[in-house]
């Protein structure tokens, strides 16, 4: 066995293995202690900006869909359903921000799907740490993802006209709310992430569940024309708590009740499906 | 020197582990005792259950029937405090293919407790160690396969466990990044460290193992040193080539009365093929092609090339079981069984 310094050498040198080099880096130090459970989540929070840093084309989604979905709305139905795009502006764009954040809020799901099949977790479930951490290191990753899709929406909103009552405090405090409930939905996704087979099959379950659960709200219209069914089933809607409440707080009003609701149903989806996911995870 | 604060005792001991996949009994009661301190080598074709094997023991998977302890504690049971003290290097890559090689380890040691600088500082001078400080900013979706392999044990040792599972660490890889790869095991066990190594190849566990576990259809077949292995086997197959293909009736009569066993003569009418050893051990099977080669040449019999090579995993499994070492599980045949 040679000797041979391993760190020396040209970049084009063959890497000999040196018993000495090895011999530093193996010797036993003393065990760090185990990080706290934040500490490993926002560890695992740093991966997921590292792997923006190096995909940004993932960022796509969160920026493209969104502008898009902002200029179709908005000159599609502004003129039909208020007396001008503008005018529907003011009442849309917090909807508008909401439908699309949440539908970011998949790729949460189809994200862990794909990172799973891959060996590097399961180093991560051999390590001691907190055992949500990954998960949760992994949403803070997409919690600043809704930020920044939430960011690109309100900018495309102040190009077109937006003038939110609430000033800068009030649309903080809607954004604040929309993460929040963001935050706590992404663990649905997870779960599907974690139970489905394949990317596709994430993607069509994720539409199945977006698609009636943002259309069928106080998103574009107000709930008060359509029929009686369909009402009871907006109302109890998580989707229009959360427009209602973001509406409310970017108005610079308050809207406790559908507050409370939103933060009812946040709470829940924590308790049920991080519940379920974590189940799923530790048990594969 | 060896710390013998972590070599004491049993690092793995296993009873009965079974683990079925639908109807597919990956592992079928597997009893394993694994001495702390040494490379243990399980050794068996594809789908043998190796994989499986190490995902229960790594308290990745849990079993449906059976027990494993790593260093005392249950796999099922204490998961938390086998994993404090357990590494893994996945068949696949277990590192972040889309993270730079250094970003990797810095991720580990944050994750292992220690603050960002010391971080820094045991990544950086683990890339030195495994030579890959010139690719240390570089994605590892970039590396060359033996590179990957490197980070991947790099990352496993970041917190010097007691027990580092290697889950086939040379498949794939050219006969240098092999050997890399065998000084860095040979290094990590010198240092305390146990390795439980799966491989398909008899020769690496031969070379890296102290004891060796024979896998195959879920259960272990067959377990020892490589020695007392190969001797089950035999020790091995003599090749020769002559000069002249005249000569080859006289060289096998001579051969055959030396090494007491029959010559076969291969397509090529210059080659001779012989099993030796049988019951013997390594010494006598060279001493033996040894006096066959004396007698050769005392003959006038001109050797152009002679090798006395090692039983293939193949002949071992032939010998072990009735069957060749086949490279996918029949499952009805299986079901017939
Ligand atoms: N997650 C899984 N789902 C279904 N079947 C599986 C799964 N994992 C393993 N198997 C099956 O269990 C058997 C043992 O697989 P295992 O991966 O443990 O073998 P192995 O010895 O590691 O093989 P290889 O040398 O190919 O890596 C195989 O028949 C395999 O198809
Ligand atoms: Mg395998």
């Amino acid at each position: 066995m040679s000797d041979t310094a391993t760190t020396t050498g040209r970049p084009s040198s063959v890497y000999v293995p040196s018993a000495e080099a090895l011999a530093t880096v193996l010797a036993p130090g003393a065990r760090p202690p185990r990080p706290s459970a934040l500490g490993a989540s926002l560890t695992f929070g740093w991966r997921a900006m590292l792997k923006i840093k190096h995909v940004p084309e993932q960022l796509f989604d969160v920026t493209a869909f969104p502008i898009i979905m902002v200029l179709m709305f908005t000159y599609l139905f502004g003129g039909a359903l208020a007396d001008s795009p503008r005018d529907y502006l003011q009442f849309f764009l917090p909807g508008i921000m909401v439908t699309s954040v949440v539908m970011i809020t998949m790729y949460t799901g189809v994200g862990l799907n794909t990172d799973i099949e891959k060996g590097v977790f399961d180093r991560f479930r051999t390590l001691p740490v907190w055992r949500p951490a990954a998960l949760v290191g992994m949403i803070f990753g997409d919690v600043l993802r809704y930020v920044l899709a939430a960011l690109v929406i309100l900018g495309v909103g102040l190009v077109l006209g937006f003038r939110p009552d609430g000033g800068v405090l009030g649309v903080l405090a809607g954004i604040g709310l929309l993460v929040v409930f963001s935050f706590a939905f992404s663990w649905v996704w997870t779960f599907f992430g974690l139970i489905l087979r394949s990317e596709k099959s994430v993607m069509g379950v994720s539409m199945m569940v977006l698609f009636p659960l943002t259309f069928l709200s106080n998103v574009f219209v107000e709930p008060g024309t359509m029929p009686g069914w369909l009402q009871a089933f907006v109302k109890v809607n998580p989707i229009t708590h959360l427009v209602a409440a973001v509406r409310a707080a970017m108005a610079g009003s308050s809207d406790p009740s559908n507050t409370m609701w939103l933060l009812l149903w946040s709470a829940g989806f924590v308790a049920v499906f991080g519940t379920l996911t974590m189940y799923r995870y530790n048990r594969r | 020197m060896i710390m013998s604060r972590r070599t004491t005792g049993l690092a793995i001991e296993a009873e009965g582990l079974r683990r079925s996949f639908g109807k597919t009994r990956a592992l079928d009661g597997i009893d394993l005792r694994v001495p702390a301190g040494t490379v243990y080598g399980l050794l068996g074709p594809n789908g043998a259950g190796k994989t499986t094997a190490v995902r229960v023991l790594a308290t990745l998977l849990r079993p449906d029937g059976g027990r494993a302890r790593v260093f005392g504690h249950d796999v099922v049971e204490e998961a938390d405090a086998v994993r404090s003290r357990v590494s893994l290097t996945g068949q696949y890559a277990s590192v972040d293919e889309d993270l730079t090689g250094a970003e990797n380890l810095v991720l580990l040691g944050r994750l292992l407790g220690l603050r960002k600088p010391a971080a820094r500082e045991r990544a950086e001078r683990l890339l030195a160690a495994f030579g890959l400080t010139e690719a240390s900013g570089r994605q590892v979706k970039k590396y060359s396969g033996g590179m990957r392999r490197r980070i991947d044990i790099a990352a496993s040792i970041l917190n010097t466990p007691d027990l580092l599972f290697l889950d086939e660490p040379t498949t794939g890889l050219d006969p240098r990044s092999r050997n890399q790869v065998w000084e860095i095991v040979r290094a990590v066990v010198s240092h305390g460290t146990t390795v439980l190594l799966t491989t398909q190849y008899l020769d690496e566990a031969d070379q890296l193992a102290g004891r060796i576990a024979v896998v195959d259809h879920g259960k272990v077949i067959a377990e020892g040193t490589p020695g007392e292995l190969k001797s089950s086997v035999g020790s091995g197959t003599v090749h020769l080539r002559l000069r002249d293909p005249a000569q080859r009736p006289e060289a096998e009569k001579l051969l055959g009365a030396a090494l007491g066993v029959a010559v076969q003569p291969e397509a090529d009418p210059v080659a001779l093929t012989a099993r030796v050893g049988g019951d013997g051990s390594d010494l006598v099977a060279s001493e033996q092609a040894a006096r066959a080669l004396g007698d050769l040449a005392r003959a006038g019999i001109v050797v152009d090339d002679f090798s006395l090579g090692q039983p293939s995993l193949d002949e071992v499994f032939l010998a072990l079981t009735d069957h060749p070492a086949a490279d996918e599980r029949d499952d009805q045949m299986e079901a017939a069984r």
